[in-house]
């Protein structure tokens, strides 16, 4: 179990509760559950990671349990009770300095404190879509749902939001605009924040100035978009809807800079690789997608074969493990010209050393 | 007038004598060509640059018979050949190769990943629990609503009426001008399982919802050949009320299960064998052909069927999670036009072939 998920570079929940690790140099998938205690409430609402060395990951199941994986023994570490099925399916998972963030539909986001019982509470609303940390200032989050404007909430004085989004002004008809945020994300170094709502809207949000309505607006496609993710060149952001279209905006104009192709059902979960121009994507179509940012072109594809059948795959939400990418993009250079492989080493591994150290690292035991 | 006339008919005359002496002086010259027009066309065939082709000949006769005479050729070549095989092959006997396997659309395509093997464990997991799973475990009996698009004219109507003569326990409804959001939770609170809705262009039926009660999946479908049941030829008697066994073909794919577990679940668990009466969903490169049959043995050999119609042919244009929502809902499959057909998207059983 324990090489096996070494190997494993792309993790992903499913709508039956069973975790899998796709490995893509190898091009394998494994489950990591027990097949004969599957149950429907154990499907995967929300995936994070439970420590920044990225050796554990978190799940939060529908039945309200939040459960450890160790991605270095390849076994369920923990689980812990952290609500139930009347608040709702998780929203969104976090964690900050040894205590455990959680966020349900009600709109009752909890801070779990390692070792004690006290939890402290807050209310964000009810309708919660999506809950987001910010990576670089780990007390913050934000939130948003429908009818539910984004809020920024710091976690270190909860009784008040530190921004709160206001609607946008009332259309040409003058009727107020629905509020539905789907998704946020943080825009590093910046300090802004981009949302994507199930009205087709892409808008970011800039708290740190006093206008409270987004600085920027623009809408892709018609049908409701449902997650968004960050490249790592900072001016983009990639959208998906719930008919699997996917698309790079631009977040200089909100202009389209280009469409990926190939998927054929609603996405679900969209993870940019923090270093690399990849992105994986998966959704209810049962695949697994992984597409170059440059050139939009899909350069791997898994359809697990079991998950599928497992799991319906729609309940999917997955997290791109930086290192292992990596590893595999090792492998597909070696295939091709040399010197372009040394070329493309050179500059991959500058921005991400922490990680490719990593890597060498976890090739090592997998020998062992 | 008459005047007149004589010189004419005289021209006529003359022309055609003047005609007729050419074509006298010209046969000679041509029918020793036509003669050894074998000859000259092999010689031809050695003088001609490679790239002549019958094509250039611009008289059209000439170019006739030189296409007839080049094909009888080939023919003869090709008869020539195969008998020669079989000589080989009869000289050999059991030493003989096996024979080629002949390229045909169904063994070009390219394998599909999807395909489900029967017996993985997270597929039989999935469908135990999934919506169509209260069915199959006998939970439920099947109810459906059988309706239309808003003022439904000839075809339709009558499609619909056969339908439920089709489909036991189904219930054909007028629309009237009603939402399907708003039909749905009635349906729900009068245990419905499906609701079937019929759509028309120019009084031609042309789409079908299929929506699995009460909470999806929802499938959309694109009809085409609509034949009713007086259409037919050598059709039977009306079908009678017993409960018809289903027959799935190719269902094989992960999506193809889902479609075919939607529409198994249409119809009653325990068919009535007296009945004598199948309904047959034949997947063939993601095209379904209904056909509904009565069987009778005849011997332990032999079977007779005689259709009873009407039959449609159903192509899969999306598959949405939850009930109707075409405007909130998430797909879970939507067909999309490929740009190369080698591109490989999942369909029942995707039509793919290999690149040459």
């Amino acid at each position: 179990m324990a090489v096996k998920s070494q190997l494993c570079s792309v993790w992903v929940g499913s709508e039956t509760g069973i975790l899998k690790g796709v490995s893509l140099s190898k091009k394998q998938a494994f489950n990591f559950c027990e097949m004969s205690c599957l149950t429907r409430d154990q499907e995967v609402c929300t995936m994070a990671w439970g420590d920044p060395h990225e050796t554990e990951v978190l799940i939060g199941c529908l039945n309200g349990r939040v459960k450890t994986f160790s991605t270095e023994k390849g076994i369920f570490t923990e689980s812990r009770e952290c609500g139930d099925l009347s608040q709702g399916r998780f929203t969104g998972l976090a964690v900050m300095d040894s205590s455990l963030i959680t966020c349900v539909e009600s709109g009752l986001l909890k801070v779990w404190n390692e070792g004690s019982s006290n939890t402290a509470e807050i209310n964000v609303g009810t309708g919660v879509c999506r809950m987001r940390q910010n990576p670089s200032q780990r007390h913050h989050v934000a939130t948003g749902g429908k009818e539910n404007p984004l809020k920024l909430w710091d976690l270190q004085r909860p009784d008040k939001s530190i921004f709160t989004a206001k609607n946008v002004a009332n259309d040409w008809l003058d009727l107020r605009v629905p509020v539905w945020v789907r998704d946020i994300a943080f825009i590093q170094d910046s300090n802004k924040i981009v949302t994507c709502t199930g009205h087709h809207q892409v808008r970011v949000y800039d708290p740190s100035s006093p206008q409270r309505r987004p600085v920027l607006e623009t809408q892709y496609g018609e049908y409701p978009l449902t997650t968004l993710s960050l490249p790592a060149d900072q001016a983009s952001v990639v959208v998906g809807n719930t008919h699997g279209q996917l698309a790079i905006l631009d977040l200089r104009k909100g202009l389209v800079r280009g469409c990926i192709k190939g998927l054929a059902g609603g996405v679900r979960g969209l993870q940019c690789h923090p270093s690399l121009p990849v992105l994986a994507s998966c959704g209810l179509d049962r695949f697994l997608r992984v597409h170059s940012l440059k050139d939009r072109t899909l350069q791997h594809k898994v359809h697990f074969p079991s998950m599928l059948c497992g799991s319906d795959t729609a309940g999917e939400v997955e997290e791109v493990k930086a290192e292992e990418e990596e590893d595999e993009d090792e492998v597909w250079d070696s295939m091709e010209m040399v010197k372009e492989h040394q070329g493309k080493r050179a500059t991959c591994e500058e921005p991400s050393e922490a990680s490719g150290n990593r890597v060498k690292r976890k090739r090592k035991v997998a020998k062992q | 007038m008459d005047f007149i006339g004589v010189p004419v008919s005289e021209d006529t005359t003359n022309t055609k004598n003047k005609v007729k002496k050419t074509m006298k002086r010209q046969k000679p010259f041509q029918e020793p060509v036509d003669n050894g027009s074998v000859e000259e066309s092999e010689s031809a065939g050695s003088s001609f640059p490679p790239t002549f082709s019958l094509s250039t000949i611009k008289n059209k006769q000439r170019r006739h018979l030189m296409f007839m005479k080049l094909k009888q050729e080939k023919r003869k070549q090709k008869l020539e050949l195969r008998k020669k095989r079989k000589k080989e092959r009869d000289a050999l006997g059991d030493k003989a190769p096996p024979k080629d396997v002949p390229k045909t659309i169904e063994n070009q395509r390219v394998y599909d990943e999807t395909t489900v093997d029967p017996e993985d464990e997270e597929v039989a997991f999935d469908e135990g629990t999934d919506e169509f799973s209260a069915y199959f475990n006998k939970l439920t009996n099947p109810k459906v609503l059988i309706t239309t698009s808003d003022r439904p004219r000839g075809r339709t109507v009558r499609f619909c009426e056969q339908l439920a003569t089709v489909i036991p326990n189904a219930h054909v409804y007028y629309r009237r001008g009603l939402a399907l959001k708003r039909i749905i939770p009635q349906c729900v609170s009068r245990n419905f399982t499906y609701l079937m809705v019929i759509n028309e262009d120019r009084k031609v039926p042309n789409g079908m919802v299929l929506c699995h009660l009460p909470d999806g999946p929802t499938a959309h479908f694109k009809v085409s050949s609509v034949r009713l049941r007086k259409e037919m030829k050598r059709r039977g008697k009306d079908p009678t009320e017993h409960h018809p066994e289903v027959i799935l073909n190719n269902f094989s794919t992960r999506l193809g299960h889902s479609i075919g577990r939607m529409f198994a679940a249409l119809f009653p668990h325990d068919p009535h064998f007296v009945g004598r009466q199948v309904a047959t969903f034949h997947n063939q490169r993601d095209f379904i052909f209904f056909r509904f049959h009565r069987y009778i043995f005849k011997n332990e050999k032999r079977v007779g069927i005689q259709e009873l119609g009407p039959r449609f042919t159903l192509k899969l244009r999306s598959l949405q999670k939850g009930t109707f929502d075409s405007k909130f809902g998430e797909y879970e499959w939507v067909h999309k036009v490929r740009i190369k057909t080698y591109l490989g998207l999942t369909g029942l059983r995707t039509v793919e072939f290999k690149a040459e």
